[in-house]
């Protein structure tokens, strides 16, 4: 694939070039000068962002088929198996209240990849709302959003979520919710900047002459001009609120039990026993959110490369 | 209401203003012309004058300017009372603009083929993807882009340059527009891709049979191309008449300076005249005729009284200046007025 890479990376030059060929050279030319295509190669040649990507699929292949990759329910209670270690029944023991620790991990993957993509979604289209309109519109309008989205950022944002789910009651949703009105600032900043850039060029006012309307800029210039970003920082944000999920949890403010979250399961594993002795009750859980979330960041540094090479110092 | 004799344009005593840090700039001073179905219009002024702030007055998007006098009629229906939504209804529909630089005009992470789609379902939006996506190659061959089914999948910066300017083309006579805008659209241009823009503005004119504003400070163009000849000086309109008229017969002395200035190749370049002097500051017009400071045959009247339009001669054309002293242009000698 080398062999591409100075045609990819300078667009500008070879763009001098008339492009004259038979149309099958011409649609293979398409595919691989697409701004999209063009991403997609930078980003799988990149082997740790791919590396991470497939852990994730694996995460992901683990949540969807819980029920049959993990042999016992999550939530039944044997009071007289208690804290057991790891063995052929119980693959990785059982915990305070007997239950299967191993089907707890499996089942709970569902819940933080749900919290951490929907507060993701939630907070990036909150943001892309938010700082297009405060692009477009510029003057008061601006400076209200822009300021309540410093006033967000400059907050501690696990007290927010704290103080958030503290007043609404601990639930799914509301931490869904909780993370994301922390979180869209930061997408917010970003999509004003591009709004900014973008109202400056000249095929936006080609547009404007063409007597499209505002939302027809937004969605048809000023958001495509920013996806690239936008899911960079989207998929940050899901680091971001899987963390999130997993400290409210252990705090209890979270996913309550006898539903199982890694954050949860954690909390279960305050005594200085149980983190001497017995590690095969916070060792997974601890693991699995570190390693998500690594890889989730490790994916987020591969996308931002492969979406605006210029950033990197690598490509 | 919908007036069918009126002519396709009519601009009536434009007057645009700016409010800047040094005060106010008089960008378009009582500019005031027609457009008639289907013809060519040249309008032509040193840099400066009001050309581009006056055409996107028609669109209604000046920015950060006000329209302090005058009516812009657009068949018949008076542009400045129009609500946001009609207007935007009217641009890129009725109202079309070939910009300068397609490759800043375009976008450029979208294939040019979407771009053409989109110009085509934002004023359509019943159009069906595959009923646009027909008429947009429809429309690139139509401007004589080879293998424009193949052309359609791909990108501005895989476009040369007259490419380029074809699909930019292609994208503003989209809607069947009945008054076309290019401003300044061979300026900067070299000599052979210029003879190739005016033949894409030509192909353009004739298959929408749309009236055309063609903005440019190239007295050549506007000879090749124009039927009629608006001459702008410090935002005012100071001759105007059909091309032929006007270039045999000036009737305003800033026109026979700025042909004079024109590099001919029956006269040796120690024979060129530029007019002496620059514009006056639109902050602050000299009162009278603006073009006084630099006028040969200014007197006092020209200091206190301000020319208007009128119509001179008696040709079969109307043909208008002015200038008090139009009259004393038509009898210097030939060397001067030619
Ligand atoms: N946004 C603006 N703010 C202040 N002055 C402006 C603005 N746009 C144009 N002008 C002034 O208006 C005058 C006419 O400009 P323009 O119509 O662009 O001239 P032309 O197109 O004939 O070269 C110029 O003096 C220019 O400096
Ligand atoms: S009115 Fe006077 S100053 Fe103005 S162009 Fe005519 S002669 Fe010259
Ligand atoms: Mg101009």
């Amino acid at each position: 694939m080398s062999d591409l890479r100075p045609s990819l990376d300078t667009p500008e030059v070879t763009a001098a070039e008339e492009v004259v060929a038979t149309e099958t050279d011409t649609a293979v030319r398409s595919r691989r000068r697409s701004p999209l295509g063009m991403a997609v190669r930078r980003f799988r040649r990149n082997k740790i962002a791919v590396a991470g990507g497939v852990f994730l699929l694996l995460i992901l292949l683990l949540a969807v088929f819980a029920p049959v990759i993990a042999q016992q329910s999550p939530t039944a209670v044997d009071l007289g198996a208690i804290r057991r270690a790891p063995s052929g029944e119980h693959w990785l023991g059982t915990d305070a209240s007997g239950r299967d620790v191993f089907a707890r991990l499996v089942y709970a993957a569902r819940v933080s990849l749900l919290v951490g993509v929907f507060a993701a979604l939630l907070a990036v289209l909150l943001g892309t709302i938010v700082g297009a309109v405060s692009g477009l519109f510029g003057g008061w309008v601006d400076t209200v959003l822009m300021r309540t989205a410093d006033m967000m950022l400059s907050f501690p944002s696990i007290v927010i979520i704290i103080v958030l789910a503290g007043i609404l009651g601990p639930s799914i949703p509301i931490l869904v919710v909780s993370i994301a009105i922390t979180t869209w600032p930061t997408t917010a900043r970003l999509v004003r900047g591009v709004t900014l850039a973008v109202r400056e060029r000249e095929y936006l006012h080609a547009a404007r002459v063409a007597g499209a309307s505002r939302g027809w800029m937004l969605r048809k210039h000023i958001v495509p001009a920013a996806m690239g970003q936008i899911v960079v920082v989207g998929t940050i944000s899901v680091a971001a609120a899987i963390l999130a999920e997993a400290v409210l949890s252990f705090l209890g403010l979270g996913v309550q039990p006898p539903q199982a979250s890694w954050g949860n399961m954690l909390n279960d594993a305050q005594s200085l026993t149980v983190i001497q002795s017995m590690p095969w009750l916070w060792l997974p859980p601890g693991l699995a959110i570190a390693a998500t979330v690594l890889a989730v960041n490790f994916v987020g540094d591969g996308l931002r490369d492969a979406v605006d090479p210029r950033q990197s110092g690598r490509s | 209401m919908v007036n069918e004799t009126e002519p396709l344009l009519v601009v009536d005593d434009l007057a645009v203003e700016f409010r800047t840090d040094e005060g106010v700039v008089k960008a378009v001073d009582g500019a005031a012309f027609t457009v008639d179905r289907g013809e060519i219009v040249g309008v032509v002024g040193e840099s400066g004058s009001g050309k581009s702030v006056t055409a996107m007055s028609i669109l209604g998007l000046v920015k950060s300017g006000r329209r302090v006098r005058g009516a812009i009629r657009f068949r018949g229906r008076d542009l400045g009372t129009l609500p946001a939504k009609e207007l935007r209804a009217i641009r890129g529909a009725e109202i079309a603009m070939i910009f300068q630089d397609p490759m800043t005009a375009l976008n450029p992470v979208v294939s040019i083929g979407r771009q053409i789609v989109e110009a085509l379902r934002l004023h359509d939006r019943k159009l069906s993807k595959a009923a646009a996506r027909d008429r947009a190659i429809e429309l690139l061959a139509l401007v004589g882009m080879p293998d424009a089914a193949a052309r359609f999948k791909q990108y501005p910066h895989e476009f040369s340059g007259g490419m380029r300017q074809r699909a930019m083309i292609a994208m503003a006579i989209a809607n069947g527009p009945s008054l076309l805008i290019a401003d300044e659209p061979t300026t900067a241009l070299d000599v052979t891709i210029q003879a190739q823009v005016l033949d894409l503005l030509r192909i353009a004119q004739q298959e929408t049979q749309a009236a055309t504003l063609l903005i440019t400070h190239d007295l050549g163009v506007v000879a090749e191309l124009a039927d009629r000849v608006v001459v702008m000086y410090a935002g005012r309109v100071v001759e105007q008449g059909d091309v032929t008229t006007v270039f045999t017969a000036p009737r305003h002395p800033y026109t026979v300076g700025l042909l004079e200035s024109l590099p001919r190749l029956d006269r040796d370049v120690d024979e060129l005249h530029p007019i002496p002097g620059s514009p006056p500051s639109l902050l602050t017009p000299p009162p009278g005729c603006p073009f006084h400071p630099r006028c040969p045959l200014a007197r006092d009247r020209c200091r206190t009284e301000r020319p208007e339009l009128r119509v001179v001669g008696n040709g079969t054309t109307v043909h208008r200046t002015a200038c008090h002293f139009a009259e004393e242009l038509a009898a210097l000698p030939t060397e001067v007025t030619r």
